[in-house]
């Protein structure tokens, strides 16, 4: 199962943190297709969250169509996200290897292209 | 905010109090629904303790009105369904702990025994030891299972993580939001440390010298308002007055709070959603302009 990890100093969303770990989770393979999420009171006796945030973050996962609640037995994963275009040998990451080649050999640092990489994310997303 | 009071926990309209050296609180009107986890914040003096005290029905209200669970706290003493846990935790030190859960019993129809004695147990404390040999955080645990004891409805605690050290905070908070999952226990929680509610609360009522200065759900809150960074302009940052929640400027660079939209249309600004910590301490700042623009920047240190 899933052990959810809260950074109460990262500016995110608490549910949004929820959220994208478990994507993340989804994305890799932790967690397929079936699996348990934990439930709400799981997760607060774990991390000592309001409990309302986490029924927030699975309506959010649900609503996406990545899980399910099944009354009185909890909420269970629909489809995995783990996808072709992610994977090692996918066109769009080869691409995205040469592009930071360059930019190494251009000379930027690690973090030049983190905040590159980030503002162009958030003009696309 | 809705009008409706059906679905209040608490509710205060018009509420004031005013002690002989002023008012302590005043024209406050505020609601916060049922099954909410809200976080009560404000700097010292500003009216926290107060309006718990008036909730309990420990003081009575110089004007206005509150209602706890749509009653009126009266001659009958505080509602049945409310457990308060003040800041100093007051139980009789010479009281055995178990002789303090006893008195729980008796005291309080609806009490849960066998509840209140997991919590103490799952906090480690030994039923026999006397209240008065307990450390901070264990008494903490042993007064928070007497207000959980009763199985209350609404839940407030004043102050409940001051003088606890980090384990123990962790615990409190999980033992009050596991009741919150099971029950849907509404909370109204004071703190000074805004970390600490980070993640807690999704419901905010922010005071600041006897007033409410910002009410309402964490996440609407976080959506109406944006955090603009900007470089210093020395024309000034141009938004609309009535906007601007704070502005602050360190050498060339300019940090704006804005509300309702005031950043639409504004260019050349870098825009964030603020977190609940930004929020408050923003609100905060602007509410007390006696203070000079230095130390004003250090506290966000």
């Amino acid at each position: 199962m899933i052990e959810f990890r809260i950074d109460r100093r990262s500016g995110v969303a608490t549910y949004l943190q929820l959220v994208q770990q478990t994507k993340h989770a989804l994305r890799l393979g932790l967690l397929m297709p079936g699996d348990r999420l934990p439930t709400a009171k799981e997760v607060v006796a774990a991390t000592a969250i309001n409990p309302n945030t986490v029924l927030k973050a699975y309506r959010e996962l649900e609503r996406e169509g990545l899980v399910e609640p099944r009354p009185g037995l909890g909420t269970f994963v629909r489809r995995s996200l783990a996808r072709p275009g992610a994977a090692e040998d996918a066109p769009l990451r080869s691409r995205l290897d040469g592009w930071m080649a360059e930019a190494r050999a251009a000379g930027l640092e690690r973090e030049d292209v983190e905040a590159l990489f980030k503002a162009v994310l958030d003009t696309h997303y | 905010m809705t009008t409706t009071t059906r679905d209040a926990a608490l509710e205060a309209v018009g509420l004031g109090k005013r002690y002989r050296r002023g008012w302590a609180l005043r024209d406050c009107t505020f609601e916060l629904p049922t099954g909410r986890v809200s976080a009560l914040v404000g700097p010292n003096g500003a009216g926290k303790s107060t309006l718990m005290a008036l909730s309990t029905g420990l003081l009575r209200p110089t004007s206005g009105v509150i209602r706890v669970l749509g009653k009126e706290p009266g001659g009958g003493g505080t509602h049945q369904e409310l457990a308060f846990l003040a800041q100093d935790k007051p139980l009789y030190r010479r009281f055995t702990v178990d002789e303090v859960l006893r008195a729980g019993q008796a005291l309080n129809p609806g009490w849960d025994h066998a509840y209140a004695h997991r919590l103490v147990r799952e906090a480690g404390v030994n039923l026999d030891a006397r209240v008065g040999t307990l450390s901070g955080g264990q008494r903490t645990r042993v007064a928070l299972a007497v207000a959980l004891g009763r199985r209350p409805q609404l839940l407030m605690l004043d102050e409940p993580l001051a003088d606890l050290d980090p384990l123990a905070r962790e615990e409190v908070m999980q033992t009050v939001m596991a009741e919150v999952a099971e029950t849907g226990m509404t909370v109204l929680l004071s703190s000074h440390v805004l970390a600490d509610m980070e993640g807690v609360c999704d419901h905010l009522i922010l005071l600041a010298a006897g007033r409410v200065h910002l009410v309402g759900d964490v996440e609407d809150l976080i959506a109406d308002h944006r955090l603009m960074i900007g470089p210093r302009r020395p024309a000034g940052h141009g938004l609309r007055p009535e906007s601007v929640v704070e502005a602050r400027a360190t050498g060339r660079q300019e940090t704006v709070l804005v509300r309702d939209g005031g950043w639409h249309g504004a260019t050349g600004w870098e825009l964030h959603e603020p977190t609940l910590e930004e929020l408050a301490m923003a609100y905060l700042r602007s509410a007390s302009p006696q203070r000079p623009a230095r130390t004003r920047q250090e506290t966000v240190a």
